[in-house]
């Protein structure tokens, strides 16, 4: 049972699905998420899919501020993904607002309303320390 | 009996690992078309063994249902094939299975599961005809529709049907979801509805979903292979050549629109059938 349960986790970092969610980024960390999918990175040599939907993904990447509208989709996309899953807030408006935390809509960082389990920080992130973020994860899964 | 029993035993454990075999080079291959390196060729395994150690959601019961179903309806078909039993049945079969699997994707009320759902009907619409008019083809040839008979024929089929093999081409590129029919999912980041048809099917149900996928795989190839029965060699060398082509023409074509994909199926795969067939009773 302990033999089969290390198999299927040793699988779990062997296949990890992402799912990016822009929460209310200038678009900047987007366009650094989407180059690790680019033939210069090519992330699926790790097996990693950039899967766009909840239920199939296993790492929620999040990009940008999470303001009061966003908010509740964020909460929503986090509790439709299954278990085992995490968090990495990407970027400096991820981890805190940065520099949009002044703003009145601004709710602050990524971990105000869900669970983060790696920061990713930079403005914007560069693709190197995204991938380094998700290796990170996933000794965690 | 007990060498029977062997046997259906060992298609239901071995094809699924050929079926991964499959996907697993396509990958690598559509990978360095695209420049790139491209996931381990066991990736498929990796990615299947990961789902089914995934939390268990579903959206109701039907759901879980209909993917047992359309697992087990896969996997029927493919014994059959493998007992060299009757063409027609096999088709049949393995429909109900692909209308199991629209079934518990109508289930969701989710919009994206459910415009999935009536393209892979209309998938399932465009392909099930030409499957039908290949097995005709091949029942006017040797007069029967069991597998046996076409293994026992002395010489292989498609010099007889060309035309019906392109015929088939055109049901296999629907059947691997493989552009420019991959309307209702697709193995490639699928924007405009998330994952179409899958959408809502997730964790271990996603998993066997994968395993019939690859049962699949291996039946219509298997199908295809029947067009060189003669010898293993020029069956392997066919399989291998149009799969080859498939996944070229995968990468090479854009989505095209469900209209667009039942006029052209349907008047290409039907006039190459009467032309075949026709050529057929004249020779
Ligand atoms: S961290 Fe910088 S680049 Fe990223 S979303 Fe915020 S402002 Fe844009």
């Amino acid at each position: 049972m302990i033999g089969i349960k290390k198999f299927i986790s040793k699988m779990r970092t062997k296949s990890p699905w992402l799912l990016h969610f822009d929460c209310g980024s200038c678009n900047g960390c987007d366009i650094e998420v989407l180059a690790c999918l680019t033939p210069v990175y090519d992330v699926e040599r790790f097996g990693i899919i950039n899967v766009g939907n909840p239920m199939h993904a296993d790492i929620l990447l999040v990009t940008g501020t999470v303001n009061h509208r966003n908010k509740v989709v964020l909460i929503n996309l986090f509790n439709q993904m299954p278990d085992p899953k995490i968090v990495v807030a990407i970027g400096a408006c991820g981890l805190s607002g940065g520099i949009f935390r002044d703003a009145y809509n601004v709710v602050g960082g990524v971990d105000k309303v869900i669970p983060v389990d790696v920061y990713v920080p930079g403005c914007p992130a560069k693709p190197e320390a995204i991938i380094d973020g998700v290796v990170a994860g996933l000794s965690k899964l | 009996m007990i060498t029977d029993l062997v046997l259906a035993i060992f298609c239901i454990v071995f094809v699924p690992v050929l079926g991964g075999f499959i996907s697993g080079i396509d990958r690598i291959i559509t990978a360095r078309f695209q420049s790139r390196v491209g996931p381990p060729l066991l990736q498929p395994f990796y990615d299947v063994i990961k789902l089914f150690g995934k939390e268990k959601v579903v959206v109701n019961v039907w759901q879980a249902f209909c993917a047992y179903c359309y697992i087990a309806a896969a996997s029927i078909s493919i014994v059959m094939f493998f007992f060299k039993s009757d063409l027609l049945l096999i088709l049949f079969v393995q429909a109900v299975g692909a209308i199991f699997l629209v079934v518990g994707a109508l289930s969701s009320t989710s919009p994206f599961s459910q415009v999935g759902a009536h393209r892979e009907l209309l998938q399932i619409l465009s392909y099930e005809p030409l499957l039908v008019l290949v097995v005709v083809g091949m029942y006017l040839e040797v007069d029967s529709f069991k597998i046996w008979k076409i293994y026992e024929w002395n010489e292989p089929l498609i010099l007889k049907l060309p035309f019906l093999f392109i015929v088939l081409g055109y049901a296999l590129t629907i059947k691997l979801r493989k552009s420019p029919f991959d309307l209702s999912t697709s193995h490639h980041a699928h924007q405009e509805l998330v994952k179409g048809v899958l959408t809502d099917y997730s964790g271990p149900f996603l998993g066997l979903i994968e395993i019939a996928h690859w049962y699949e795989t291996v039946l219509v190839l298997g199908l295809c292979s029947l067009f060189w029965a003669t010898n293993w060699i020029g069956g392997f060398i066919l399989v291998a050549i149009t799969y080859i082509l498939e996944i070229i023409i995968d990468n090479v074509s854009a989505r095209m629109t469900w209209r667009w994909m039942l006029g052209y199926v349907w008047a290409m795969g039907i006039t190459l059938s009467v032309v075949n067939m026709v050529w057929l009773s004249l020779v």
